[in-house]
């Protein structure tokens, strides 16, 4: 069976490890941070100016000057720091960020992902999505494998404006993990009960399946 | 050299139809929000705006674009604001999307007097239409170029006299930078002080780059998504 949304986020969390800072986009990514390992440290990075990023507020307790760049109330860890834009792009391109996921309406077979418009619909801005691709080292998409309309997200070639160029080198959907490898999407793990037929059938780029998959364990 | 003004619509002498405005915040957090009220009641029109976001529909940056105030937005996301969306895909207003940290250090290199750098954000997108591309170390990057403004409104937690300011977590974003990038630099605090009272060691902005300093008043501090556990 698919997974939904807090699956996807708690398979994503077995990608972390100890001592990674990690941005999360705004979406199924925030989940990621209700699934971090027991014991592991992992340090929460915030674009719009916190590292250490906290669980929501208790009720009553909202900061209107502690927000994520999703805009939601937070707190901040022992240990936080606050900084101006110009520093946290400076820990992003700069390579400090161990991690980024975020989302996506496409991505294409050689890492391209397109997730800021359609263009004479949906006009909503690139934020930070752009620095973040081009300059994470290691960067995770967290989607659903098709989109509303049952059509593939993981596409040839992107359809829509891009925020970034060969830059993904793993997804994780509802149906699969696959790694984008030199010829394709590399199929590398099937979510609980669903066939590496149903992701071929929800896969328009090329699908490369090597030997058995294994389903992936939680 | 008295800084000092008394509130937000003297703060804003010489604000005039046609100039680059810098507005701090990010969302709706760490706004100029008496300098925009005086801006909206003001009706100055053909401002070319640059600010991380547009507002929200009725309230910060939102009010000056309902009324037709902003001839052209410089932003890296918009997607709260339905008017925005509404005369940016009609033609109304003008915009410019810029990847977010190359928004921020454009801003930050307007204050340091760096006229252009490069970074690899937005490489092989329509961000990159026009622009230089140069190879640095193996990957492609794009030419930026500094942005400043004829004003730039900051807001701070505190401020004192001299134009020292210290910000408030995660409200100081890109009141920082355009602090610096303003020929005349507006800050509004919610604690205006005596020069001295602030630790020399806790100063975010230096006040140098603050040419006038009030007190607001009536801080709304709206919240967009108060989420809560």
């Amino acid at each position: 069976m698919a997974l939904d949304k807090n699956g996807i986020a708690q398979r994503i969390a077995q990608e972390l490890q100890d001592g990674y800072y990690v941005n999360l986009g705004i979406g199924i990514p925030t989940l990621v941070a209700n699934y971090i390992p027991e014991g592991m440290e992992v340090t929460l990075q915030s674009e719009n100016g916190l590292l250490g990023i906290g669980p929501f507020p208790e009720k009553g307790k909202a900061d209107p000057d502690l927000i994520n760049a999703g805009k939601q109330t937070v707190t901040a860890l022992k240990g936080a720091s606050f900084f101006d834009s110009a520093t946290s792009f400076a820990m992003i391109r700069g390579g400090h960020v161990d991690l980024t996921v975020l989302g996506a309406f496409e991505v294409s077979e050689n890492g391209d992902i397109a997730s800021w418009k359609i263009p004479g619909k949906l006009v909503k801005g690139m934020g930070g999505a752009m620095d973040l691709v081009a300059s994470a080292k290691n960067i995770i998409v967290a989607t659903t494998h098709t989109n509303r309309k049952g059509e593939s997200k993981l596409l040839r070639k992107c359809t829509l404006p891009l925020t970034g160029v060969a830059c993904v080198k793993r997804i994780i959907t509802d149906l699969a993990v696959l790694d984008i490898v030199e010829k394709g999407f590399k199929l590398i793990e099937r979510a609980p009960g669903v066939s590496t037929e149903e992701i071929k059938h929800a896969t328009e780029g090329i699908l490369i399946i090597d030997g058995e998959i294994p389903e992936m364990k939680f | 050299m008295n800084k000092v003004v008394k509130n937000a619509e003297e703060a804003i002498q010489g604000v005039k139809s046609g100039m680059t405005l810098m507005l701090g915040g990010f969302g709706l957090c760490g706004i100029p929000e008496n300098s925009l009220k005086a801006l909206a009641a003001s009706g100055i029109k053909n401002l070319i705006c640059i600010s991380n976001n547009a507002g929200i529909d009725d309230f910060g940056l939102g009010v000056l674009l309902r009324d037709h105030q902003l001839k052209k937005m410089i932003a890296s996301y918009v997607g709260e604001n339905k008017e925005f969306e509404r005369q940016f895909l009609s033609g109304e207003l003008e915009v410019e999307l810029n990847p977010q940290g190359t928004l921020a250090e454009r801003i930050r290199a307007g204050g340091a007097g760096i006229p252009a750098f490069f970074v690899p954000a937005g490489y092989g997108t329509e961000v990159a239409e026009g622009k230089e591309v140069r190879e640095f170390n193996g990957k492609m990057h794009l030419l930026e170029t500094a942005l400043t403004a004829d004003f730039a409104f900051v807001k701070a937690k505190y401020g004192d006299y001299s134009g020292n300011l210290i910000y408030n977590n995660t409200a100081n974003n890109f009141n920082n930078m355009m602090a610096s990038a303003g020929k005349i630099t507006i800050a509004e605090v919610e604690e205006l002080v005596p020069t001295g009272e602030l630790d020399p060691n806790q100063i975010h902005t230096p006040g140098i780059f603050v040419q006038r300093i009030f007190q607001g008043t009536n801080y709304e501090k709206r919240i967009e998504f108060e989420t809560v556990s």
